[in-house]
């Protein structure tokens, strides 16, 4: 985003318009405060609380939060709070990766589809076919079988970290080509596009130069709905038991193993509940007034 | 409106055969195995018999072919006769076994059927009937603290996960005041009042969660469909001509609004079948969803590709519905 404060600048950019619009988006304006206290405290916390999450301490086992324990310890004495900032980093680097890989699937889809006529039945079919399958059911299938493959190949933590999100990308991608399939083929039509193919550019260029700048705005909204949907659909897999293992918690995975002492111990629910819940309704919040700010129509009323 | 039913019935055949084939394909690369739950001391050799019995020394296409055979032809085929006491065949029909329970996979599902439907059918009907006047109230007073209120609501509704609401649901109703059980017990019939009661108190956690999560994406739908309409010459030409606000709103605006919104709540359908799968498990719910949970768990191949392929017919189906709805709802769609 410019610096420039769109209306009292002289000069009025695209960039400083949509950053007008959005600061006057209470939603979004609050989701990004929230969203960015969150981070902050996954990026720094751990360096500032410095309990070690694995940390074992058998006597201080379900203990009541403390100035040495701000969230309460588990079961075997884990500090919850480091947990819970650990589990974090995992689950919203699962977010952002599985994000990008379907952002990058969807964006090629959808150009390809838009810009050639003959690839446009094709890809259109395997999208309605992609979108036809029932992808939570399959993600449990798809877990089940290469989990132990990709355990052995890559290591435990690296391995179900790989399988997460690549299957979260290559299931999520749909929307994405959809929508940017639509913006191509009237983007195809325009002047400026037959003006640019008149002087002989090549098609690669006309995407890259033309077609893909003017498209940014749906890609970045697809890319927040598409962090917040990889985040949920992870906590889901591994709320069920099939996703991220014990000692390489997620939030997801932390809910799910403090769902059975949820009667000792409420803190272990609510945290890591909290935090999937904040994020997700923050960047929920982003993606509406992104969409709201880059939307033409919309924007200066 | 009749020839393009068939067709797109007609178009919906080779798309689900790809879907059947890539699911069967996907679940037979898996290392399960109908023997790995018996006893050790079982010679190798009644093992392999165990195994030949399943069908699993024929080739692959074999199989696929021979479980498409079974899913598509022989029990439907079993569904008609249990339904009207016909008697088609000579009853040899290979069925669907599972591998966990030795039984056909599609008696497992008749039995767990109906705990899914009540619990997905009412917390969908609950979800459109708080959706419906938030998203219309909104609309109407847009940008005011009702319609900010809403938008919250909404938002929170589908960006609170259902495993979280669930949970936090228990806490409060089940362990601190006490109203609601904690599990479902499927084994409750329901004879007298009392027993309703019990009923509807240990449904009335699951569904709600599941509404809460339907109402937060209908209501926004709602809010965006009105919002459109309001805008439209025909609401200025009704207030013109002196009609009531109300009638404005509810006879003209609300029908309209309504198309876009039921083809939404349509789509939704098999969406709500793969939420449930989630409430189960967090509430004991014996219904399909458990079903599926516990066939992965357990690497019953047979059972988990049929409940997966049904899913996929069902967001076909619904999908093809959703079409044709909007077809009879909206006189300027004619499919002709």
């Amino acid at each position: 985003m410019t610096e420039i404060t769109g209306a009292a600048a002289p000069e009025r950019t695209l960039w400083s318009d949509v950053w007008y619009q959005f600061r006057h988006h209470r939603g979004a304006v609050a989701g990004v405060i929230i969203l960015g206290i969150i981070v902050l405290a996954i990026l720094i916390g751990p360096w500032l609380h410095g309990v070690d999450p694995q940390h074992i301490d058998i006597r201080a086992r379900n203990a009541q939060p403390s100035l040495a324990h701000p969230m309460g310890t588990d079961n075997i004495g884990r500090d919850i709070f480091a947990q819970v900032l650990q589990g974090g980093r995992v689950s919203l680097s699962v977010g952002v990766t599985a994000m990008l890989l379907s952002l990058l699937l969807g964006t090629l889809v959808g150009v390809l589809a838009g810009f050639f006529r003959r690839l446009d039945g094709v890809l259109m079919r395997l999208t309605d076919l992609f979108l036809a399958l029932p992808l939570l059911p399959l993600l449990l299938v798809i877990i089940m079988l290469f989990r132990d493959t990709l355990r052995g190949l890559f290591g435990p933590e690296t391995g179900i970290f790989l399988l997460i999100v690549f299957i979260i990308g290559i299931t999520s991608w749909m929307q994405t080509a959809r929508i940017v399939r639509g913006d191509v083929l009237t983007l195809k039509e325009q002047e400026f596009v037959l003006a640019a193919r008149s002087i002989g550019t090549p098609s690669h260029r006309i995407i890259l130069r033309h077609v893909l700048p003017n498209i940014l705005s749906p890609i970045m909204v697809s890319a927040t709905l598409g962090v917040a949907n990889a985040i949920i659909t992870e906590s889901a897999l591994s709320f069920l038991g099939l996703g991220f293992p014990s000692d390489f918690p997620t939030w997801g995975r932390l809910l799910f193993d403090g769902a059975n002492f949820m009667m000792l111990n409420p803190a272990r629910v609510i945290w890591p509940g909290l935090a999937i819940s904040l994020t997700v309704l923050s960047i929920n919040f982003i993606g509406d007034g992104l969409r709201d700010a880059l939307d033409p129509r919309i924007r200066g009323r | 409106m009749l020839t393009y039913t068939l067709r797109r019935l007609f178009f919906a055949i080779p798309t689900l055969l790809v879907i059947s084939f890539l699911i069967f394909a996907l679940l037979d690369l898996s290392p399960g195995d109908p023997t790995s739950n018996l006893p050790l001391t079982i010679p190798p050799e009644v093992r392999e018999q165990i195994r030949q019995s399943f069908g699993l020394g024929e080739p692959f296409m074999v199989r696929y072919l021979k479980w498409l055979h079974q899913f598509s032809i022989n029990e439907p085929l079993n569904v008609l006769e249990q339904m009207t006491g016909w008697t088609i065949g000579d009853g040899g029909r290979m069925r669907v076994i599972s591998w966990q329970t030795r039984s056909p996979v599609v008696d497992l599902i008749a039995e767990r059927l109906p705990q899914t439907l009540w619990v997905v059918g009412l917390s969908y009907l609950l979800g459109i009937l708080i959706a419906v006047p938030i998203g219309v109230l909104s609309a109407w007073k847009q940008y005011s603290w009702f319609d900010q209120f809403g938008t919250f609501f909404a938002m929170v509704g589908y960006s609170v996960p259902t495993f979280f609401t669930g949970l936090v649901f228990i806490m409060i109703f089940s362990v601190h005041l006490g109203w609601l059980p904690m599990i479902y017990d499927t084994n409750l019939k329901v004879t007298d009042l009392a027993s309703f009661w019990l009923q509807v108190k240990q449904m009335a956690m699951p569904v709600m969660v599941l509404a809460l999560y339907n109402a937060g994406q209908i209501s926004r739908f709602m809010r965006a469909s009105m919002l459109d309409n309001l805008n439209q010459d025909y609401v200025r030409t009704a207030r013109a001509k002196g009609m009531g606000e109300s009638k404005v709103l509810l006879v003209h605006v609300l029908r309209n609004s309504l198309i876009p919104v039921v083809t939404v709540i349509a789509i939704g359908v098999p969406q709500i079948f793969g939420g449930a799968i989630i409430t189960e498990q967090i509430f004991r719910v014996n219904g399909l969803g458990q079903l599926l949970i516990s066939g992965i768990q357990g690497t019953d191949i047979p059972l988990v590709q049929t409940l997966t392929f049904i899913f996929a017919i069902l967001i076909v189906l619904f999908n093809l519905i959703a079409d044709l709805l909007y077809g009879i709802l909206d006189p300027r769609i004619r499919y002709d």
